[in-house]
């Protein structure tokens, strides 16, 4: 317990929220992808090309907002191969995902050469007046910088959009039962190429997210697996929305403490503190693994429209 | 207007023309990316592909390309009886590296007694230490319905922070004056994978790997459980009805791609490699997911595309020393190869034809 | 005369290989109800679906209410006024009944709106449906509903029905007519797809027969007799099964209390099922699609595992065997679907042939794979089956419907089993295949193996089964004798209270 006396529960739950956030964005791409039954496992190539893409422009230009710009673009380009590929060339899912992340890996180690050692100009804090002078809370929820709340918005904005609208009750319909969505007249086609699109630009905004404010530097293969928990997250929150947010908190919270534990400089050798964002995806995995039923109906399967 | 058409029957001459096309397609993309980055492209593709084999150095580089493809084929074997049956082994590379955990052990633990018992005793625990390390998924999803594919790539990054632990801890040289690492098992006579032919680059993996391949082979086509794994893979369904079980063929996929991982990993410890380090392994597990889909998943083609696969590491390598060409556009020429192929895979079970549109 | 509203004119359709719809020229009128008629394969459901806007027709035109029409998508053939009920519905499992509705509409109204309208409209045509409900837990009929209503709300002047009635009991089937008579009534014109001739002679005005995709006549159905049109439909006469006088032997397959709980979301749970067949025996189980059908074969080939003695073989308990050991013993099946479930779509027939065949035509040794054996097997199929193909090295994918199931059963009657059991051996089928099939099944018994025939052609069972029992809801009902069964009992018997509750609702 003396530990965790050095460690600042305000401070740690606020570095959560930060450290949930490229998690959560590139989760609810994936949501959002395997909700319209396509199954992307090249969230961790998107991730590290955005965090590259989104690097390089916000030092070039100076403006981390154009940085997350081009991350989104750069994303979306990765996932545009995929989509190509698997709705075009009618690929298998999971290999072209494969291929994307190993693609990724590859192109962003290439694109980084130059910017290793560098440090991206500062994203700014919103201190939301008046909210961040509350004493915990404020510390915690109303001092953190734009993305953290975009992160937020974006996980009410899905939860709403396919609950409620027209859209979301059209991607839901392409994701159970394609071949009926066709009859109806619905182009699968188009509509998981525009799912696989956002999935990418998510991601891509993710990866920004590590390189330009949570670490914030670039070094290759710097997303260290954070693209695969995502994948894992989507499971965990059985294709839903809500539940996403409260996964990326829950591992967010694990990288924190380790961090912190590891700082604190714990008896275990660091590396088996590493190891624990891992185990413990799989130990959630292991937990969710009952509520399968709920994933959507044609979820990796190619869509080829008889005629 | 461009229209796809499904082939009554995948088409067999282009099963084996896609790889070829692909490996084409993607020379042309990778020159086209060399010359981007201020390269001569046929000077770049010809270091890479041409060099190693028939270049002035070729006596040096021909042995290292069994040293390198014997990894890729071992693992990629491995593999390609699970991707057949649909069961997605993705964390090879963490197999790789308990299997060289467990054998360099094994080795490390004999030091400095010499016995002809050692080396056999090693390549055991490599064996059992990727088989072990895949169990893990196995099991999981046997028991759970967990994803075998998310497991076994999260006992990937616990493998390599073990793999830390191991080099800098426990399996750390005593002698080493504090420098990470084990003992080089080079210089331990019992445990170390020296080649068999001076010259050639042939160890026991390279032996292992054609054992596999051949092994493989028979297994697809003449043994009914190889029947059964192409069955699972292309309907499930049917499978079920055949009387296959799905768990005992989850535990012999895992397992032997597992096992066989664990192998090359031992292999490459206890020769090239030489010792336990923080980073001696390169990747190879992923790479071969590359040779196996290149290979079509067909043994003979996996042998091929492993070789291929090492040449373009090979050089690769010779293309960054004397063009100061970046390692990563090498892994984006692999990654790149791996596109393409799924792509042009698209010709094996469709037609394209061209329709007309009709005239309202 | 009522006013033309559809005019199809020398619409012709070509797959490779295959010309589909040859020249098919009729007309629709307004509130009249016109059957297309044909077997399948004749070219029907091409014929709608380019009426739907599914398919682009290569020739040939249309008019609907005298203005040219040609739709190029669903979309617009719905905005123009004509709906669909498809054969295999168009729905959404994981979602309620409101949802399914709204993506079937162009601009639904908010779902609490559009939930007391499908209220609404299903109180007017007597077709009871809860809009919350999720559609997966509906039973076929239901699930046929929620089409239906989807196509009323949008008001349409055509209502395209494919095969409507296949998947409905007798009692479900009239409160379908009464719903499509109202329609008309109200001037609705209902294009109605079948193969069912008592069931087109009951409900139809016109009639347009297909054969081979083409238009081979036209008749009014009420002055047609059922042969005339079969001939229309068929081009010729053709051999009906010959039922051999036979002994029964002793019981082959007993079950007592088979009970199986639902594998996915949405299947059926068998419940405490009872029945032998003795040997030398045809047993017929009818009963609407979706009623336990597909797990009583699954519970029987060993692909669900049991009780030990709810399934016996000769007396022995064989509940806990797998199917690779049920069928060593003399228990062998042909489940409903052909392509990934009966064989692998991209194998060749011989690799197909070792699916099943492997121990008791002893294909392998030690393990190892006996080609030369499997290859003759095969063409021993293929020439006693007369399946039209190649050869043995084709992928089972490239055999049309009908000659993949003669393969199929083919592949189990050379097998000589003890026990046989067959899920809709004959669908889609065409006529001569599907007699050729039954005769296989009745010869089979005349030589004394038990045959259990799962299908939901009542005339089928009828001709060849000796005793019949129904499923429903995966109960199934007694089972009782062919001879003495009048069609209300057996309607009965297929809808137990469930279909009657129905009725009277």
């Amino acid at each position: 317990m003396m530990l965790f006396g050095s460690i600042d529960p305000a401070l740690l739950l606020a570095s959560l929220m930060v450290a949930s956030t490229p998690i959560l964005l590139a989760a609810l791409g994936e949501l959002v992808v395997e909700r319209a039954g396509v199954l992307n496992l090249g969230v961790e190539g998107m991730m590290i090309t955005g965090a590259i893409c989104g690097f390089a422009m916000a030092v070039n230009s100076g403006s981390p907002a154009l940085g997350f710009v081009a991350a989104a673009a750069g994303g979306a380009g990765l996932a545009l191969l995929f989509a190509l590929l698997t709705q075009f060339a009618l690929a298998n899912q999971v290999a072209s995902g494969l291929a994307l992340t190993l693609f990724g890996l590859g192109l962003s180690a290439l694109l980084g050469q130059g910017y290793v050692g560098l440090k991206p100009p500062a994203t700014i804090r919103l201190n939301i007046p008046l909210l961040s002078d509350i004493p915990f809370l404020g510390r915690v929820l109303f001092s953190h910088d734009l993305m953290v709340y975009l992160g937020l918005v974006l996980v009410a904005l899905v939860w709403a959009v396919l609950k409620y609208s027209r859209a979301g009750l059209i991607l839901r319909a392409v994701g159970e039962n394609h071949e009926a969505a066709h009859a109806l007249g619905y182009k699968v086609v188009r509509i998981r190429v525009l799912a696989i699109l956002f999935g990418g630009a998510c991601a891509g905004l993710g990866g920004a997210y590590i390189s330009l404010i949570r670490v914030p530097q670039w070094t290759e293969g710097m997303t260290a697996g954070a693209g695969w928990i995502a994948l894992a997250l989507v499971v965990f929150a059985s294709w839903k929305a809500g539940r996403v947010l409260l996964g990326a908190w829950l591992f967010g919270g694990v990288t924190v403490l380790q961090l912190n534990l590891q700082a604190a400089g714990l008896a275990i050798p660091v590396e088996y503190l590493s190891m624990s964002p891992y185990l413990i995806t799989i130990l959630v995995l292991v937990i969710m693994a009952r509520d399968k039923s709920r994933a959507p109906g044609s979820l990796g399967r190619v869509f080829y429209a008889t005629q | 207007m461009l229209r796809l058409e499904k082939r009554p029957q995948p088409s067999r001459l282009w099963t084996w023309l896609t790889p070829v096309l692909a490996v084409l397609i993607t020379m042309l993309a990778g020159g086209a990316l060399f010359a981007t980055l201020g390269k001569d492209p046929l000077e770049a593709i010809a270091t890479i592909f041409w060099r190693p084999l028939f270049g002035e150095f070729a006596f040096y580089y021909r042995p290292q390309l069994l040293l390198k493809g014997a990894p890729l084929v071992l693992i990629a074997i491995g593999l390609s009886l699970g991707f057949r049956a649909g069961i997605w082994n993705i964390g090879a590379e963490g197999q790789y590296i308990v299997g060289a955990l467990a054998g360099a052990g094994v080795g490390l633990a004999f030091y400095p007694a010499e016995s002809w018992m050692i080396f056999p005793l090693m390549v055991l625990a490599g064996a059992v230490g990727g088989w072990a390390w895949a169990m893990i998924p196995a099991v999981l999803k046997l028991r759970f319905g967990t994803n075998e594919i998310l497991v076994s790539l999260m006992l990937v990054y616990v493998a390599e922070q073990l793999l830390a632990a191991m080099a800098l801890g426990l399996m750390k040289n005593p002698d080493g004056h504090g420098f990470p690492g084990s003992r080089n098992l080079r210089q331990y006579e019992s445990a170390h994978n020296g080649e068999l032919i001076s010259g050639t680059g042939m160890h026991w993996g390279v032996v292992a790997a054609f054992i596999a391949v051949i092994f493989a082979h028979i297994l697809l086509n003449r043994h009914i459980l190889g029947y059964h794994i192409r069955l699972t893979g292309q309907a499930p369904r049917a499978a079920r009805f055949a009387g296959v079980r799905p768990a005992r063929l989850v535990l012999f996929c895992l397992g032997t791609s597992g096992a066989l991982a664990g192998l090359a990993g031992l292999f490459e410890v206890a020769g090239p490699a030489g010792q336990v380090s923080i980073d001696f392994n390169v990747g190879y597990g992923f790479t071969a997911i590359i040779v196996a889909f290149l290979g079509r998943l067909h043994p003979v083609g996996i042998l091929l595309a492993g070789l291929l696969m090492a040449l373009t590491y090979i050089g690769g390598e010779i293309a960054q020393s004397n063009l100061g060409l970046p390692a990563a556009a090498i892994q984006i020429f692999q990654g790149m190869l791996l596109f393409f192929l799924l792509a042009v895979d698209l010709l094996t079970n469709y037609r394209i034809r061209i329709s007309s549109r009709e005239v309202a | 005369m009522t006013e033309e509203l559809l005019a199809v004119r020398g619409l012709t359709k070509a797959y490779p290989g295959v010309l589909a719809n040859d020249r098919v020229t009729f007309a629709i009128h307004e509130g009249e109800v016109h059957a297309l008629l044909g077997e399948n394969g004749a070219g029907k459901s091409t014929l709608v679906k380019m009426i739907y806007g599914l398919v682009k027709p290569d020739s040939g035109e249309m008019t609907f209410r005298g203005a040219p029409y040609e739709p190029p998508e669903p979309r617009a053939a719905r905005n123009a006024g004509v709906a669909m009920v498809f054969q295999h519905f168009s729905l959404f499992d994981a979602m309620s009944v409101a949802e399914n509705v709204a993506l079937g509409m162009e601009n639904p109204p908010a779902l609490r709106d559009l939930a007391s309208r499908i209220r609404e409209v299903s109180e007017t045509y007597g077709l009871p449906l809860d809009p919350q409900r999720t559609v997966g837990d509906l039973s076929a009929g239901e699930r046929q509903r929620v089409e239906i209503i989807r196509c009323l709300l949008q008001e349409p002047r055509l209502l395209i029905m494919d095969e409507p009635t296949s998947v409905l009991t007798p009692q479900e089937v009239d409160i379908l007519f009464q719903t499509l008579r109202r329609l008309t009534s109200e001037g609705v014109a209902i294009l109605y797809i079948s193969h069912k001739l008592e069931e087109i002679r009951t409900l139809c005005d016109h009639a347009t027969i297909l054969r081979q995709g083409k238009n081979v006549g036209s008749c009014v159905p009420r002055e047609t007799s059922a042969r005339e049109m079969a001939e229309l439909m068929v081009g010729a006469a053709f051999a009906s099964p010959r039922r051999a006088g036979r002994d029964m032997g002793p019981v082959a397959l007993d079950v007592t209390g088979l009970s199986v709980a639902a594998p996915g979301h949405f299947g059926t749970s068998l419940r405490n099922i009872h029945f032998a067949v003795r040997q030398g025996e045809v047993l017929g189980l009818g009963g609407v699609a979706g009623n336990g059908q597909d797990e009583l074969l699954a519970a029987l080939s060993g692909e669900f595992r049991v009780d030990a003695e709810a399934i016996r073989l000769h007396g022995k308990p064989i509940g806990l065997l797998g199917p690779a050991e049920r069928r060593a013993m003399g228990l062998l099946t042909a489940p409903e679907e052909r392509l990934g479930h009966a064989a692998a779509p991209d194998m060749s027939l011989t690799e197909n042939a070792i699916l099943t065949a492997a121990t008791r035509e002893k294909l392998t040794r030690h393990g190892f794979l006996k080609w030369g054996e499997a290859e003759d097997f095969t063409r021993r199929i293929i020439t006693r089956f007369d399946v039209r193909t190649p050869g043995p090295g084709t992928a089972a994918r490239a055999l049309s419907g009908g000659n993949l199931q003669k393969f199929v059963i083919g592949r189990e009657v050379l097998q000589r089993p003890e026990v046989l059991v067959v899920n809709q051996p004959t669908w889609g089928v065409d006529a001569a295949a599907a007699a050729a099939i039954r005769q296989a099944l009745l010869d089979l018994a005349a030589n004394g193996t038990a045959v259990i025939c799962i299908s939901q052609d009542l005339d089928e069972l009828m001709e060849i089964s000796d005793r019949f029992g129904a499923l429903n809801e995966g109960r199934l009902s007694e089972v009782r004798g062919t001879r003495s069964l009048s069609v209300e009992e057996i309607g009965l018997m297929m809808g137990g209270a469930h279909g009657m509750e129905v009725a009277h609702g």
